[in-house]
């Protein structure tokens, strides 16, 4: 096990190092930000200037080691837009994200798995059908075209809930947070369900297909022999089996929820990180396009990595195959 | 079911032996179990419907959009049924512009359509020749190109797509760029799969044996075997390509209005979405919803009918 763990973590480390000269270069070698910042009427010397203070005449690989040298010190640079550091402005807006993440999935979960057991339980009956159809829906609509939709359902015709926007925060637990009031939670409701709603789909989906075919296997077919009840043998014996890929999907989702965040947060005008990417995209803030990247990618890597071994834990083949 | 319709395929000239799987029969086959699902077939008729709508435009569409001199302000925000100064009724409205909507749905259809199927096609053959190579060439080659794909992978597409639109700046064009750079790695990523286990079968030995140059051997040997996952893979593919398309022009980096496909439309409806202008956003979001659905029901009934444990 510890083997493993070793060799997985070499992996990430140079998964991390590639993406990052990726990033760098594709961020770095197109565009130039100082044709968005500077006055059209800048002299050719004050041009210069400004492209030497951000050390843009430098070549690309110095460039790169320097980002590195100041990554090393904790600095990933200053936003050329908002004009502080990237770090603090990145980690400023994460709170909101991790908000809106944690309720979409918590909702996916608590609706995706029972009615993807149920689906896989009684695959025939109409309730699954209509379950089924439903996750189609879910992972085919473009998850905005949803967003409006709430929008204009309950903020435009009903006037349940506020129709953007993050609520009031509170302190629970001495954490700052919005979920802790009232007015908070009818804010991050709707962008929840909306980011949601592809992750319950595919929750659906999996737990279907693991438990369609677990019904199938000798010991369901032995245990109800036995005359166990089948409440006993789907939550006992079933859950147990397919909870390998739906953990993994689940860890893995993770990280895309927090992209898809993108998506949600604009439409709702949700203040997190997913909102400040796209605002950085739009006046080529490329400080903060390079945090936000590198930052997505130590998550995935992180959470793939969690998935490996929380894997190898559940099952012993992951571990043996993988050591070898 | 089979059978029945095998059989009066055997001319009686043929030599006796058991009946030969030809491309005809495999596709009649494939059609017959197609067609047991009637979700499918009538997404597959809206489909097709909606791509002779929406490539026939110029003839089927009441307005050109694209025609400024056509578009009135009078016409501007006319609700769906009403009569503009045209002569004509705009049966789903006009916009801001006094653009029938009907029209400019029309035609952003032709616009999403063009841009995901490019896009799919595209990266279906880089993937293809990509995930072939990996397979076919084994050792050091592979592991560099599928750890490629691998790191790729890991990144959500929609980020990736973005980014490069972001970077590449506004167009059909760079669309599409964009969405074969964030899409290729999942037709190499199944290529592969599939040519992994196809590559240790007798028949590539046999091939590899002759005098036959590697191409022929890829293409068509090998590329013909992993053709049914792959067809899966690009349906669904097609239809997250107009769904990208879309997001990213609602998101301000995809296609100017100018040039209407229905991301664009709907981020321009979104505007208006408190000022009881429904019509704006909500027509071109169900044609968008429908064409996607369509797209993913008969994706998934091909995969039902090419799933080699499903039974016949």
């Amino acid at each position: 096990m510890f083997g493993f763990i070793i060799s997985r973590f070499l992996q990430a480390i140079v998964v991390v190092f590639a993406m990052s000269i990726i990033v760098f270069v594709g961020v770095y070698a197109i565009g130039n930000p100082i044709d968005v910042m500077i006055d059209p009427a800048a002299t050719a010397e004050m041009r210069a200037r400004l492209i030497a203070q951000y050390g843009l005449d430098q070549p690309l690989w110095r460039q790169y080691l320097t980002f590195l040298a100041n990554v090393a010190q904790g600095d990933l640079g200053r936003s050329m837009v908002y004009n502080t550091s990237v770090t603090g402005l990145v980690f400023s807006r994460l709170p909101a994200t991790l908000e809106l993440v944690l309720v979409a999935i918590a909702i996916a979960t608590i609706i995706g798995i029972p009615a993807g057991i149920y689906a896989g339980y009684r695959p025939k009956s109409f309730a699954s059908k209509a379950i089924m159809a439903l996750s189609i829906l879910g992972f085919s609509v473009p998850t905005f075209w949803i967003g409006m939709l709430l929008i204009m359902g309950f903020a435009v015709e009903l006037g349940w809930l506020p129709s953007g926007g993050r609520g009031d925060e509170g302190t629970f637990l001495g954490i700052s947070t919005s979920l802790a009031t009232a007015n908070g939670w009818s804010h991050v409701i709707m962008p929840a369900v909306n980011l949601s709603l592809f992750k319950m789909g595919l929750m659906i989906r999996l737990t279907r297909a693991g438990m369609v075919e677990a019904m199938q296997t000798d010991y369901v077919k032995f245990a109800r022999a036995q005359g166990l009840p089948d409440r006993q043998i789907v939550f006992k014996h079933v859950l147990r089996n397919i909870s390998i890929p739906v953990v993994t999907v689940f860890g893995l989702e993770l990280g895309s929820t927090l992209a898809f965040a993108v998506v949600t947060e604009s439409v709702f005008n949700w203040p997190g990180v997913g909102k400040l990417i796209i605002d950085s995209i739009l006046t080529l803030d490329r400080p903060v396009m390079v945090t936000y990247l590198i930052l997505v990618v130590i998550l995935f890597v992180i959470i793939n990595f969690t998935v490996d071994i929380v894997y190898a834990r559940l099952d012993p083949r992951v571990r043996l195959g993988g050591t070898k | 079911m089979t059978d029945a319709v095998t059989t009066p395929n055997i001319a009686p000239d043929e030599p006796v032996g058991p009946p030969v799987e030809t491309r005809v029969t495999r596709l009649k086959n494939f059609w017959s179990d197609f067609r047991q699902s009637w979700v499918a077939i009538g997404a597959l008729i809206v489909i097709v419907t909606l791509l002779l709508l929406s490539f026939g435009a110029p003839l089927v569409a009441p307005q050109d959009p694209y025609d400024m001199a056509m578009l009135d302000w009078l016409d501007a925000f006319l609700r769906p049924g009403t009569e503009g100064t045209g002569g004509y009724v705009h049966v789903l409205g006009t916009d801001n512009a006094g653009r029938d909507m009907l029209s400019a749905i029309l035609y952003g259809l032709r616009t999403s359509f063009t841009i995901g199927l490019s896009a799919g096609a595209l990266a279906l053959t880089i993937g293809i020749t990509v995930g072939l190579t990996a397979a076919y060439f084994g050792g050091r080659i592979e592991s560099v190109l599928m750890r490629i794909i691998d790191l790729q992978l890991s990144m959500p597409a929609i980020l990736l797509a973005l980014v490069l639109v972001a970077l590449l700046g506004q167009g059909v064009m760079q669309i599409i760029l964009a969405l074969v750079v964030a899409q290729y790695a999942y037709f190499a990523r199944t290529t592969h799969g599939a040519a992994t286990v196809e590559r240790g079968k007798d028949y590539i030995e046999a091939a590899r044996s002759t005098p036959l140059p590697t191409h022929r051997v890829l293409f068509k040997h090998l590329l013909p075997n992993v053709m049914p996952p792959l067809i899966v893979v690009a349906t669904v593919q097609v239809a997250s390509a107009i769904a990208l398309e879309a997001t990213l022009s609602f998101l301000g980096v995809g296609l100017p209005l100018t040039e209407p496909s229905l991301g664009s439309l709907i981020s321009n409806g979104f505007k208006y979405i408190h000022s009881d202008r429904y019509w704006l956003s909500i027509y071109p979001g169900i044609f968008l919803m429908i064409t996607v659905v369509a797209i993913n029901l008969v994706g998934d009934q091909v995969r039902t009918v090419l799933d080699p444990r499903h039974s016949r």
